[in-house]
């Protein structure tokens, strides 16, 4: 059947929405004027400004810390849900239940967080973010490995408990190896969603220890400035490395 | 012992394994995220029919009065606009992600998992940088209105920026790769003999297109629609930055209430809302989706 | 009678692969007709040449027209082409009930719909499915959506009605049931059939006329009997039926096999290589001391089928046993030292131009 030309149309139109508000962002970083908009010339004077802010060099440490904490938890509970899930419940009902925290409204579940910590005393502090960053995370990494496991097929592990390897033996030496690709994928995924995440931070964080994107909501409310472009730029790099190292791991494409 | 006896006694014990490989391996994240999605839920769903405490906070007293509010036409009117503004996303959405989606399944294999990488690339990024990009776009003196000056569109600069539009424009870059996705996923799972069989019975490609692909794919698709339309109700980020606050959505009225107004149990009621338009829609979908594939195989 | 399809020259290579090797096959009108061969030989490929889903690169396909004029099929849109394919998977429209997948292609015809629902209503009790016309192809059985892909096909009353592998998703009992369904149709609506298929039984059992395919070409056109009784080709005489093949060359009027002359049907017919095919029910044993005996060799195993058995026998000198089959219980035991005879005019003597005669 013959190709259709005119199907380049959809596509050139959705990358270049796609991509061009993205590349004056990166091109605008680097300009010298101080009104963002009009170029006067390259200068990466705005970079240097960046590190001397106090207010995104706090940020960026709290954010890490939320990350780094979130992402090892939710891979370690991830892992064992998308394992308990596709292999010992094989329910389509608990396997929704365990993905929903990755399509419910942020904002519902910022809110009743938010609840939930005033009701049970917590006080909200990065520690609460984490705690709710979580949750998330933890649907995101099991619907990476549960679709792994879709792919591997349960029978090695089967053997390898027929041949007198014990439960924990054949999880350590079998199942997790073999997940491993899936199991970084998720880790990596929920590390950048995690450092991007403002909805459930900004209702769930204590006043003096913002994070990156509360810091960059408040610079943004109040305007326009050249080191917001700049930051732009360096966080779009990093969540760029990170989802595409995630996507040479493991196909991610082929688990849509 | 009868070997009926022997057979159950074993069986027994097998489900015993069977139910504590369960409780290790699945029960610390189904309690995660029953303490930290469903218990919250839960708690916004018993606030919503509790009364306010004075300076905030929550008085125990049951009623029905923050539902009753929710249609005093003030909050009428957030909810029109909330759904057109939504409405007009998601119909642009689809409009621009169903051809760009089948425009991918045309492709050959390894140009197709580059595009779709390409897709989903800035979904991972910072979504308020992506929507500060607008605001660096649409200003006044921003690219988009010097480029329309310069092709001689408009003869000056015009307020893109703080108007609904600009709400449109942030909200379908903020979800579009979300109906790509599962359009996407749709459309390569409908067989190709499927559109052969239509073509072979003397249906032109568009023909074969409108009878077999389209109705097919509408679950996919309803499913990219959901996506779009319900995390744009509950967006206050965008129309907060892009709209300049002139335009008031259902996500701004929950924010409001908890975090200025301090009506919790009145923002409570918006928040149900939204999850429950969530549930309804899927509900919805999974209905139709049955349908169309004929009962008894509920497949996407 | 004439041709309806005029298979002429086609080939198709997919790369280095050449699909189609100078294909050339006449279909005569109402005849049923099958492509047979092992999966890669090219009859699928040469089956969506005939629908339009592939272009060959040379060669033509034309189909007689009702008035004995020849069109050129190549020339035709997939959807324009007097010619229905029924699909391997069926590719039935999941979302369409049995009426409305059935009466599809009546509607691309534009035909009123009083007509439509006639025509419909008619071939749904052809196949026998007039109860089923509201449910949907997920609710049906196998051998129920078969019959749907059928209706939906020979609806259009079309000149030529293909159909890809028609039995091979249905399982053994109801496959056995469709091959009579199949013939009986074909001679109620009178429309050529054209089946591809990989199962030399079916395509023997319901075919008039096979073509035998392998590595993108035709071996042997020829009815069923011609096909097991005479060969044209090793190829042939291997892939149908069962039997033994005794490579050994031919010369002056005699078959040399094994170190002795073997007997066979008109043994000048051939010069050079050869191989000679003996059927199983050609071949009897007897006493090893027995004048007539032409081979001898070991008993390996015997099989009794009730009515029949075989005796498979190793021969010193032939890489594969020899199989002889006979009317009742099998009268030797394993380790037996017997003898083989035939008659000269069942041992059937095949060029092999392919082997070095003295390889063997």
């Amino acid at each position: 059947m013959p190709k259709v030309g005119w199907l380049r149309v959809p596509l050139v139109i959705t990358y270049a929405f796609l991509y061009l508000p993205i590349a004056v962002l990166v091109v605008m970083s680097f300009n010298a004027s101080k009104t963002p908009f009009i170029w006067t010339g390259f200068s990466t004077k705005w970079y240097g400004e960046l590190l001397n802010n106090e207010l995104i060099r706090e940020g960026f440490v709290n954010t890490m810390i939320v990350a780094v904490g979130a992402t090892i938890l939710a891979t370690v509970l991830g892992t064992l849900l998308a394992i308990g899930v596709a292999r010992y419940f094989r329910s389509a009902i608990v396997e929704a239940y365990s993905l929903a925290p990755a399509i419910i409204p942020d904002l519902a579940l910022a809110i009743g967080l938010l609840a939930l910590f005033g009701m049970l005393g917590v006080t909200l502090s990065l520690f609460s973010v984490l705690l709710s960053h979580v949750v998330f995370g933890m649907a995101f990494v099991a619907a990476v490995v549960i679709a792994r496991l879709g792919q591997t097929d349960s029978s090695l592990e089967e053997a390898s408990r027929d041949l007198g390897a014990g439960a924990t033996t054949t999880f350590v030496r079998i199942t997790l190896p073999s997940l491993a690709p899936a199991i970084i994928a998720g880790a990596l995924l929920v590390f950048t969603l995690s450092l991007d995440e403002f909805v459930i931070a900004f209702f769930t964080d204590g006043p003096s220890t913002p994070t990156l994107p509360i810091v960059i909501y408040s610079m943004v409310r109040f305007g326009v400035t050249p080191e917001i472009n700049a930051l732009a730029a360096l966080l779009l790099l990093v969540s760029f490395t990170i989802v595409l190292s995630a996507q040479r791991i493991t196909r991610l494409t082929d688990s849509v | 012992m009868t070997t009926t006896e022997v057979r159950s006694s074993g069986r027994g014990a097998s489900r015993r394994r069977a139910l504590s490989a369960r409780a290790v391996f699945a029960g610390p994240g189904l309690l995660y995220v029953t303490l930290f999605m469903s218990l919250p839920l839960l708690l916004i769903l018993v606030y919503s029919f509790l009364n306010r405490g004075r300076f905030g906070g929550i008085v125990w007293e049951f009623t029905f009065e923050n539902y009753a509010r929710a249609f005093e036409p003030v909050y009428l009117k957030v909810f029109t606009t909330s759904i057109v503004i939504a409405g007009v996303t998601t119909v642009l959405a689809l409009a621009l992600g169903y051809p760009t989606a089948y425009a991918i399944t045309r492709l050959s294999p390894r140009w197709r998992t580059v595009a779709l990488v390409l897709v989903v690339l800035p979904f991972w990024t910072n979504f308020l940088i992506r929507t500060y990009a607008w605001i660096v776009l649409l200003n006044t003196e921003g690219p988009v209105n010097s480029a329309l000056v310069d092709l001689g569109v408009i003869g000056a600069p015009i307020g893109l920026l703080y108007t609904p539009g600009a709400v449109v424009v942030g909200l379908l870059y903020a979800y579009l790769p979300l109906v790509v996705l599962p359009v996407y996923a749709s459309i390569e799972r409908v067989d190709r003999q499927l559109i052969e069989a239509a073509t072979n019975l003397g249906a032109s490609r568009t023909r074969a297109f409108l009878d077999v692909t389209l109705p097919l794919t509408l679950p996919g698709a309803m499913i990219g629609a959901i996506f779009v339309f319900v995390p744009s109700l509950g967006n206050f980020v965008v129309p907060e930055l892009l709209g300049g606050g002139k335009t008031v959505m259902v996500g701004n009225l929950i924010r409001d209430q908890f975090l200025e107004a301090r009506d919790w149990p009145f923002g409570s009621v918006f928040a149900l809302f939204v999850v429950a338009l969530l549930v309804a829609l899927f509900a919805l979908q999974a209905v139709i989706s049955r349908r169309i594939n004929g009962r008894g195989r509920a497949r996407a | 009678m004439t041709a309806l399809l005029t298979i002429d020259h086609v080939s198709k290579a997919y790369g280095s692969i050449q699909a189609l090797d100078d294909v050339t096959i006449d279909i005569r009108s109402n005849e049923f007709f099958a492509l047979l061969g092992p999966s890669g030989c090219g009859k699928t490929t040469l089956l969506r040449c005939i629908a339009g889903f592939e272009e060959p690169d040379a060669g033509s396909i034309t189909i007689d027209s009702t008035a004995g004029v020849a069109t050129d099929l190549l020339a035709l849109p997939p959807n324009k082409r007097p010619v229905n394919l029924m699909f391997q998977s069926y590719a039935l429209f999941p979302h369409m009930n049995v009426q409305r997948n059935v009466a599809y292609g009546l509607e691309r015809e534009g035909l009123p719909r009083s007509e439509v629902a006639a025509r419909v209503g008619e071939v749904l009790e052809t196949v026998g499915l007039t109860d089923k016309a509201k449910a949907r192809p997920a609710q049906l059985s196998g051998g129920q959506r078969q019959r749907v892909a059928l209706a939906r096909a020979i609806v259009k009353r079309p000149r030529l009605l293909l159909l890809d592998e028609p039995l091979s998703a249905l399982d053994r009992k109801v496959r056995a049931e469709m091959q009579l369904e199949l013939k009986r149709l074909q001679h109620e609506v009178g429309i050529t059939f054209v089946v591809v298929t990989h199962d030399q039984e079916e395509a023997m059992s319901m075919a008039d006329t096979i073509a035998v395919m392998h590595n993108g070409r035709v071996q042997q056109v020829a009815d069923p009997v011609t096909l097991y009784s005479r060969p044209a080709n090793v190829f042939v005489a291997d892939f149908i039926g069962d039997g033994t093949l005794i490579p050994g060359s031919a010369a002056g009027g005699t078959f040399t096999a094994l170190g002795r002359t073997l007997p066979c049907a008109n043994p000048a017919s051939v010069t050079g290589a050869a191989v000679i095919m003996l059927r199983p029910e050609f071949l009897s044993i007897t006493a090893v001391t027995d004048p007539e005996v032409v081979l001898e060799g070991h008993v390996m195993e015997t099989h009794f089928f009730g009515g029949s058995s075989t005796t498979v026998v190793r021969v010193g000198g032939l890489d594969a046993p020899v199989v002889i089959s006979s009317p009742g219980a099998p009268r030797h035991g394993v380790g037996d030292h017997v003898g083989m005879t035939w008659a000269a005019a069942d041992a059937v003597l095949i060029a092999d131009p392919g082997r070095d005669p003295g390889s063997s």
